[in-house]
């Protein structure tokens, strides 16, 4: 008797290949010559050239600290860090993380064709070391060696009326993905009802508990609702915002500007290290919810927040 | 600022206290989940089998007085021979479980990493005379830029992030937040931040 086939041990190379050899009709496939090239060229930014207001805010913190001590040293290496990885091209961090790609575009354009450029940019970006293969088969443990795997990298795509294409990219490290937290209101424990204050009590807490093993100073990303995947899904959404956007929605406003002044008083510092800075920012989203649910998901960010974008329109395109 | 050489001896480990700021000179090797996992179960938990004896030969020697790095490095390959390209610490609490086995079976004199260890690795640094030196997550083109030559790599099949890479390196710079006598840099500002969370959820649940 033939023995069926286990799927876990198909490769994960052959699997994307046999969609791939499926008769594609690649010719009518629309998107952008230059695609593949220009993917390549945002994953290199976004890994090598941290963006300006993480940067700046970085420098603030360090005339925060006092000279000498552990947490002025730590912000030291990390500024020289900076400049020094976007002088070589070389990766800021290591982990290059969970490459995480949204994608807004306009009607007409093949979702399947821009995956495959994206992931032909990812295979690329491994082979030049702007990323680590960090891709692992949970099952046996092994390395793909070139950051594809069965759920990676990760693509979101959304149609939308502009006639341009955007492409969010985010590098998102394991170590600050391990300190993430979802919390299902009520939580007696802390104290924390369904309502805003529940909130601000169980973000504290969470910021708390990670210490310095996000790799502080972080940004919390925090998405009040939802289901437990789309709130997680949303609390990383709200991480691509700049340091300096004020949200749109008063009391979620509010709610940013007290949580970012309050986690600055818990002394957990760059590093753990104890000091003035502990977050460099709050940013919070908001879904609608089940009447039986009330999740509150922080994604926390290292300082290390490795998040462009590019915009494709006019034959040209621009990375922010 | 403190120099250490490598290998360490315990009178010069002995001497290092929390908050101290030093730079590393010599070879270390790199390891994290799988190489711990590894390291326990192969040559701890057993005697190692006749065909890895070569290669407990070489990291006992290499372990002895070393320093365990926990890394997963960008690395690039020019003409044939590995070169560091982003190399900064791992999380390190993540090893918390097979640490204290591996500075008592092997003799080792310092953990780098980052985020601190538990009381495990407090306990076997003490006992033992190892430190836990911590690196600054992240800047890793700047400690990359002190691995001045990777001289082997064992178990390459772990995946890159996972090997045992043999590096050489010069002035590596960490500060110690685990010393030899107890004390943990870690637990005090964890101990504070959560003094001042209590007060913080106190004022909220009151509505000031």
């Amino acid at each position: 008797m033939r023995k069926k086939p286990v799927l876990h041990a198909i490769p994960v190379a052959s699997l994307l290949d046999r969609a791939r050899s499926r008769v594609l009709p690649w010719a009518i496939m629309k998107t952008h010559p230059e695609f593949s090239k220009w993917v390549l060229e945002l994953i290199r930014r976004t890994s090598v050239d941290l963006s300006a207001d993480i940067e700046g805010a970085l420098q603030h913190a360090k005339t925060n600290e006092n000279p000498g001590s552990p947490a002025a040293s730590a912000f030291e290496s990390v500024l020289e860090n900076v400049a020094l990885a976007r002088k070589q091209s070389t990766p800021i961090c290591q982990d290059t993380g969970t490459n995480i790609f949204f994608v807004y575009h306009p009607a007409g354009l093949s979702q399947r064709k821009m995956e495959h450029d994206i992931e032909a940019a990812v295979v690329e970006a491994t082979s030049k070391s702007y990323l680590r293969p960090n891709s692992v088969d949970s099952l046996t443990g092994a390395n793909s060696g070139n950051n594809l795997g069965r759920g990676l990298p990760s693509i979101h795509f959304h149609e939308w009326d502009k006639e341009e294409i955007l492409v969010r990219l985010m590098l998102k490290g394991g170590g600050s993905e391990n300190v993430g937290a979802q919390y299902s209101l009520p939580n007696t424990a802390l104290g924390a009802g369904r309502d805003l204050k529940g909130v601000e009590i169980v973000v504290l807490d969470a910021i708390n508990k990670a210490q310095g093993k996000g790799c502080a100073p972080g940004i919390a990303g925090v998405c009040i609702g939802g289901d437990r995947g789309s709130s997680y899904l949303e609390s990383k959404v709200q991480l691509f915002r700049k340091l300096d956007d004020r949200n749109q929605l008063p009391e979620l406003r509010e709610l940013e500007e007290r949580l970012y002044r309050k986690s600055n008083l818990l002394e957990i510092g760059p590093m753990g290290f104890g000091g003035r800075t502990t977050t460099l920012g709050v940013k919070i989203g908001v879904l609608h919810r089940l009447p039986a649910s009330y999740f509150v998901s922080i994604s926390y960010m290292c300082w290390a927040c490795r998040r462009r974008e590019m915009r494709i329109k006019n034959g040209g395109m621009t990375i922010d | 600022m403190t120099r250490i050489e490598l290998p360490a001896s315990a009178e010069s480990i002995a001497a290092l206290k929390t908050g101290d700021v030093v730079k590393i000179s010599g070879v270390m090797i790199t390891a994290r989940d799988a190489g711990h996992k590894f390291l326990v179960e192969h040559f701890i938990e057993r005697s190692p089998q006749p065909d890895e004896a070569e290669l407990f030969r070489k990291l006992s020697s290499l372990l002895r007085g070393g320093v365990i790095y926990h890394c997963g490095p960008v690395v690039a390959k020019d003409n044939g021979s590995w070169r560091f390209v982003s190399a900064g610490p791992t999380t390190s609490i993540r090893e918390e479980p097979y640490e204290h086995k591996i500075i008592e079976a092997f003799g080792v004199r310092g953990i780098v990493g980052k985020g601190g260890m538990g009381e495990k690795t407090l306990e076997a640094c003490k006992r033992f005379k190892a430190v836990y030196l911590h690196a600054v997550g992240g800047a890793a083109s700047l400690i990359a830029s002190s691995v001045v030559e990777v001289l082997d790599v064992h178990k390459l099949e772990f995946g890159v992030p996972e090997a045992f890479w043999v590096i050489r390196v010069k002035d590596f710079d960490a500060v110690v937040t685990m010393d030899s006598h107890g004390e943990s840099l870690h637990k005090k500002v964890e101990e504070t931040s959560t003094r001042h969370l209590d007060a913080i959820i106190k004022e909220i649940i009151q509505g000031k």
